[in-house]
């Protein structure tokens, strides 16, 4: 009977699990999915309630942590991802913020050069714009202009990217503006052990931290180890973690696009190609050393992304490639993001305008020369 | 008297008044201030080294010692020593990129400051912040920043700390910032944001309007439809305060009350002291632009 649960939990039950997102058990294959279809079960979580549940213990933890942003207090949350939180920590903690978020970033940033640690929620990272000097002039460039003195331990979260229908000016990615700036971190969130690793990781940094979640990743449920859910637990900020492992093409994404990419690979692997898929987790520090070491593996690379092409993600890890690991490559690199255009909102060219499985399909194959180079088909 | 460098250096002289303002003072304030002879020599002395600190850096800009942006402060010096002297070590300042005399009053050496200027190490910020962004957190002086506006939110956020620590950290705090900046930065987004906020919460910040009638060089009177700034106060729920910028014990006077309010929890206070800056807006500004004379 152990043998058979073993062999259904090694062939379907890995595809069907992993299509879900789920990370590969390490330790003893077999022994790690017949612990989940006996017990209980591991925890399942939403993104929200791993979001929610990380602030909750930081905040708890330690006084100095503080919450503010537009709605995020009486109304419990734009996106109810601070639920509960004005009812626990009183509003001084919880601060509901006018719409103001020039000038309430910059008070974030005032009381985090005397240790304060501010977690600053925009609304969406669109509106990260109108703060943008703050977070770049003030939160990033500080510690260095005054050579060390004053460091600005805080937190800006927010959803970013496309959403569904909400049309141009609330769907622009940030993570490559925001990623080239020296004195930020950013990190981008898949899973809910991401989400609530990444986000505890991010509170207590002593650097400002940029931490980019997706609207619509809120609400998918991921399950959670039990190592997940204790309340010190933090994944390290700078790490990208392989989410699936394969031989023939390396797939690289953050965020919603992860999914996408695993259930490209799952479609992949139906037609005999392996892809291997990096959740790079952290965009600013950027991986290289994973990334590197998956495409002298694999020899090829497909880089997929939400946000505008020109300047994008892609463009930063095909020259780290390139720079590191040129001999490597048996291709060109291949990249996907979202179209070049401000977003549309007729749903049919919001489709088009973002990365769909298909897409990250096609291109893996290009890379693995199945189909016509795009210069040829042109 | 002598300066630092122990030349010696003609006392200025003491600058032609602005003419009066055309319209009235919000306060009133008595022209006869009783200070002791300590208080006055320090007033004094301060205001001096600024003076002659600037001075310095002018010469130091035109040898090319000092380079990029430097911006004077000649002529608004009662405001910097009015306002900081009053402080202790733990209250703080935030300027934008006239900053200079704030961190001498504040009580950063003036060593320490013309080594940033010259780019050196040993600079109070190691030359890697330069004229327009000095920092020091011995002195509490957060800076330093490029953009007109920038400061304020930053000091406002100074205040948030220190309700914060008196409220939510349960410590004995009465620690007050000051927020310093000119009268073309109060058409500014940023400053109408932190008055309400500041207001709102009562924070513990005084708002200090440097109006020396001109935007870098375009006159206030062009720039801005209600050039009274003091008024803008009490439209977000604080005092409004006008002085003679240019009078040290007058702007003491009011700095006293403005402080105390902060100090005992009362909230912001907005004061614009009209001080004329006797140079340009940089050294690289004409001192006169062409319809200067007001």
């Amino acid at each position: 009977m152990l043998g058979v649960i073993r062999h259904k939990a090694l062939s379907g039950g890995v595809v069907s699990s992993l299509a879900n997102g789920q990370s590969m058990q390490r330790i003893i294959p077999g022994i790690g999915f017949l612990s989940k279809s006996f017990s209980s079960g591991a925890k399942e979580m939403t993104v929200r309630e791993a979001l929610n549940s990380a602030l909750d213990e930081e905040m708890s933890a330690d006084p100095k942590v503080f919450l503010m942003g537009e709605e995020v207090g009486e109304y419990q949350g734009a996106y109810k991802i601070s639920k509960g939180l004005l009812e626990k920590y009183g509003p001084e903690r919880v601060l509901d913020t006018p719409i103001t978020e020039a000038g309430f970033t910059g008070i974030g940033i005032g009381a985090a050069y005397y240790g304060l640690r501010p977690v600053v929620e925009f609304m969406t990272f669109n509106f990260s714009m109108q703060a943008i000097d703050h977070i770049i002039n003030s939160a990033a460039k500080s510690n260095y202009m005054s050579a060390g003195q004053l460091s600005v331990p805080m937190v800006f979260r927010g959803p970013n990217g496309a959403a569904a229908g909400v049309g141009a000016q609330h769907s622009q990615c940030y993570a490559s503006w925001y990623a080239s700036c020296p004195g930020l971190k950013v990190l981008s969130p898949y899973s809910s052990e991401d989400a609530r690793g990444l986000l505890k990781a991010a509170i207590r940094d002593p650097d400002p931290v940029v931490f980019l979640e997706n609207e619509l990743l809120y609400g998918e449920s991921f399950p959670v180890s039990a190592e997940a859910l204790d309340s010190s637990f933090t994944l390290p900020i700078g790490k990208a973690k392989i989410e699936r492992e394969g031989k023939h093409v390396t797939i690289t994404a953050f965020s919603k696009m992860v999914g996408y990419a695993l259930k490209a690979a799952d479609i992949l692997s139906k037609e005999g190609i392996s892809a291997e898929v990096i959740n790079l987790r952290s965009i600013r520090p950027l991986d290289r050393n994973t990334i590197n070491a998956s495409v002298r593996k694999t020899n090829r690379l497909v880089t997929v992304e939400e946000g505008f092409p020109q300047h994008g993600v892609g463009a930063e890890i095909c020259t780290s490639v390139i720079e590191e690991s040129f001999e490597y490559l048996d291709a060109p690199v291949e990249r996907i993001a979202g179209a070049d255009v401000p977003m549309p909102y007729a749903a049919n060219l919001e489709r088009m305008a973002v990365p769909q499985i298909e897409d990250i399909v096609r291109a893996a194959k290009r890379a693995c020369y199945r189909s016509v180079p795009m210069a040829a088909a042109a | 008297i002598k300066n630092p460098n122990g030349y010696k250096q003609q006392v200025p002289n003491k600058p032609e008044p602005p003419p009066a303002p055309p319209f009235p003072h919000s306060s009133s304030l008595l022209n006869l201030q009783l200070i002791t002879r300590e208080v006055g020599l320090e007033l004094y002395e301060d205001m001096a080294l600024g003076r002659s600190f600037k001075d310095m850096c002018a010469q130091m800009y035109d040898k090319g010692k000092v380079f990029g942006y430097v911006h004077l402060y000649n002529g608004q010096e009662a405001v910097s020593t009015g306002f900081i002297k009053l402080l202790k070590q733990s209250d703080s300042i935030v300027s934008a990129y006239r900053c200079h005399v704030h961190a001498l009053s504040k009580g950063v050496p003036a060593r320490a400051l013309m080594s940033e200027l010259f780019g050196k190490t040993t600079g109070c910020c190691r030359g890697q912040g330069g004229s327009m962004h000095m920092f020091s957190k011995e002195h509490n002086l957060l800076g330093g920043f490029a953009f007109i506006g920038e400061g304020i939110p930053v000091a406002t956020g100074a205040a948030f700390y220190s309700k914060y620590r008196r409220d939510v950290l349960k410590e004995k705090c009465d620690d007050v910032a000051l927020a310093f900046f000119g009268d073309g930065t109060c058409n500014n987004g940023q400053f109408f944001e932190c008055l309400n906020m500041a207001a709102l919460w009562k924070l513990p910040i005084v708002f200090v309007v440097q109006n020396n009638l001109w935007a870098m060089n375009t006159s206030q009177l062009r720039a801005t439809s209600d050039p009274e700034i003091w008024k803008k106060g009490p439209a977000f729920g604080m005092p409004g305060i006008h002085v003679d910028g240019m009078d040290v014990l007058k702007v003491r006077e009011v700095a006293k009350e403005a402080i105390g309010r902060a100090r005992r929890g009362e909230g912001p206070t907005l004061v614009e002291c009209e001080a004329y800056l006797l140079r340009g807006h940089s050294v690289l500004d004409p001192d006169e632009p062409p319809d200067r004379g007001m």
